[in-house]
């Protein structure tokens, strides 16, 4: 009888690394609705500090600062839009011309921005603590069916090759002459090109991929064979059935009205 | 025990010409039967019907007989089919599951969906890997592998099954050198020592002239020659059906041409 390999039945070591990738999954929705249904300050404050606080300790808070990187452009536009064009604002800060930014508009933008930082970072810090096969394992444990614990490991997996294949493609229409530098709109004009190629590439692998999985049982019947279960200990459990416990109080607080 | 397609007419869904028109073949376990044919010829055609993926997966029409040992292919459901018959693709990345992350977890996908112990699908997997020689890549990325190496995974990942007849489309089409040798060296050893039937499609008449034992040239989805691999490689009228000879043959030939004397132990000093 074969043992399996130790990197096939590796566990993550590690604060919250470790954490079973479903727990994981439910105290970041809990995050999430906290961001957005606790008024005011509190709820994006809240889930930021303790996503933070988390990140700080699993030593993830640079991976973590990338992702806030990438959603720069977002956040500087909820700001601008807001504190320029906030419906109603009549605290002006200063007049630009015909431009007035509010104090309204800033508080608001800024309120906005932390609510959608919250969002995004509690997402992000799954990402970041766990890895796709554990994810996959542990849904597949708790019963979700193979289909859609493919469809979702695909999807995953698919977005550094979709990017991968995208680079290879810009720099194929770079070597014919295709100009993908300079002013925005000339970027633009780039990369509509690059859209053809990479949606409908991805397309006609859609019916090979098919085919390749039923030449590999993929639509046996019965439950499948895990090689990893990913832990699941008492500690996991309990914080589990607490972020549920809030998230299901959370929602019936706010349906009823309490939450201002 | 055989798979055997027998008088077999095959048009894809929405097609008004059949792919197949007229397809008799026989692959028995430890043999090698080589499919080649100029483009349109319906080689990959045949891959599938041969499989039982046409019309089971793909869907179309099919008339005339495919079985695998005796049992028609369109009872079979496609995790049966599987078991029997291993199906290998041109592309190595379109044939990774994408939800594993070591290849030895790729290898053993298949296995794991039939529900396996671990222990089995363990044993299956070592052995699949040992069997195409690539133990060393077991703790690997499978995304991150050079394509001769993920055609072999993917070859691996298909003998985990178990399945008694290999059906083999273009596995080296999109290979360099390097990697048509890694690959044409594994199936020699599989053919060896799995006792599996292969059906092997393939352009590259090279790697046919070392494996196969038969070989079948196609046109337009018919039969138009079919025999033992080494005259059926060297027959005149391959150039015609569109089917580039192996170096070995034009080698032969351009000496016979020169004047001078073809002789076994001139064949050997060139190979």
């Amino acid at each position: 009888m074969t043992r399996l390999p130790d990197y096939v039945v590796r566990r993550p070591s590690g604060f919250y690394r470790s954490t079973n990738p479903g727990t994981k999954l439910v105290v970041a929705a809990l995050e999430v609705l906290a961001a957005f249904l606790l008024p005011g300050w509190i709820g994006p404050a809240v889930v930021l500090a303790a996503v933070l606080a988390t990140a700080a300790v699993a030593r993830r808070l640079r991976g973590l600062a990338t992702f806030g990187l990438a959603a720069s452009p977002i956040v500087g536009s909820i700001l601008l839009v807001n504190l320029f064009l906030l419906p109603g604002a009549s605290d002006p800060i200063a007049r630009l011309g015909p431009l007035a930014p509010t104090w309204s508009g800033l508080w608001f933008g800024l309120q906005t921005v932390a609510r959608l930082l919250a969002f995004s970072s509690a997402i992000a810090l799954v990402y970041l603590t766990t890895t796709v096969d554990d994810l996959l394992a542990d849904l597949s444990r708790r019963g979700l069916g193979r289909r859609a614990i493919f469809v979702v490991g695909a999807a995953v997996q698919m977005v550094p090759l979709t990017i991968e294949r995208a680079g290879e493609i810009l720099d194929a229409q770079r070597a014919r002459g295709m100009d993908t530098e300079g002013r925005i709109w000339r970027r633009a004009r780039g990369v509509l090109p690059l859209a053809g190629p990479v949606v409908f590439g991805a397309l006609t692998e859609v019916e090979e991929r098919t085919m390749a999985l039923e030449a590999r049982a993929f639509s046996a019947p019965g439950r499948k064979t895990l090689l990893r279960v990913p832990r699941n200990g008492r500690i996991d459990r309990f914080l589990l059935w607490a972020a549920l416990l809030a998230l299901v109080a959370l929602v019936g607080i706010r349906v009823a009205g309490r939450l201002g | 025990m055989a798979i055997e397609l027998s008088a077999v007419r095959y048009r894809y869904a929405g097609a008004s010409v059949f792919a197949l028109r007229s397809i008799d073949l026989r692959l028995e376990p430890g043999r090698v039967v080589g499919v080649v044919g100029a483009n349109e010829a319906g080689k990959s055609t045949v891959c599938l019907v041969a499989a039982g993926l046409a019309p089971g997966v793909v869907g179309g029409l099919l008339e005339g007989s495919v079985r695998i040992d005796g049992v028609e292919t369109a009872t079979l459901r496609p995790h049966e089919l599987a078991q029997r018959c291993g199906l290998l693709f041109q592309n190595a990345a379109t044939q990774l599951s994408n939800t594993t992350a070591t290849v030895f977890e790729e290898v053993g996908f298949g296995p794991c969906n039939l529900g396996l112990p671990v222990a089995e699908v363990g044993d299956r997997a070592w052995w699949a890997l040992g069997t195409v020689g690539i133990e060393k890549l077991a703790p690997r990325d499978p995304a991150r592998l050079s394509g001769g190496e993920g055609q072999l995974v993917a070859l691996a990942a298909v003998l985990a099954l178990r399945p008694k007849y290999l059906v083999l489309d273009e596995p080296t089409s999109e290979l360099d050198p390097a990697g048509t040798s890694l690959v044409a060296e594994a199936l020699g050893r599989v053919a060896r020592e799995t006792g599996a039937g292969i059906l092997l499609v393939e352009h590259k008449t090279d790697v046919l002239a070392r494996i196969a034992d038969e070989v079948v040239v196609l046109e337009r989805g018919a039969v138009a020659l079919a025999g033992a691999a080494a005259p059926t490689l060297a027959d005149p009228r391959l150039a015609e059906l569109g089917v580039e000879p192996p170096a070995a043959v034009k080698l032969e030939r351009m000496v016979r041409e020169a004047g001078i004397e073809w002789s076994a132990a001139l064949a050997e000093a060139i190979r």
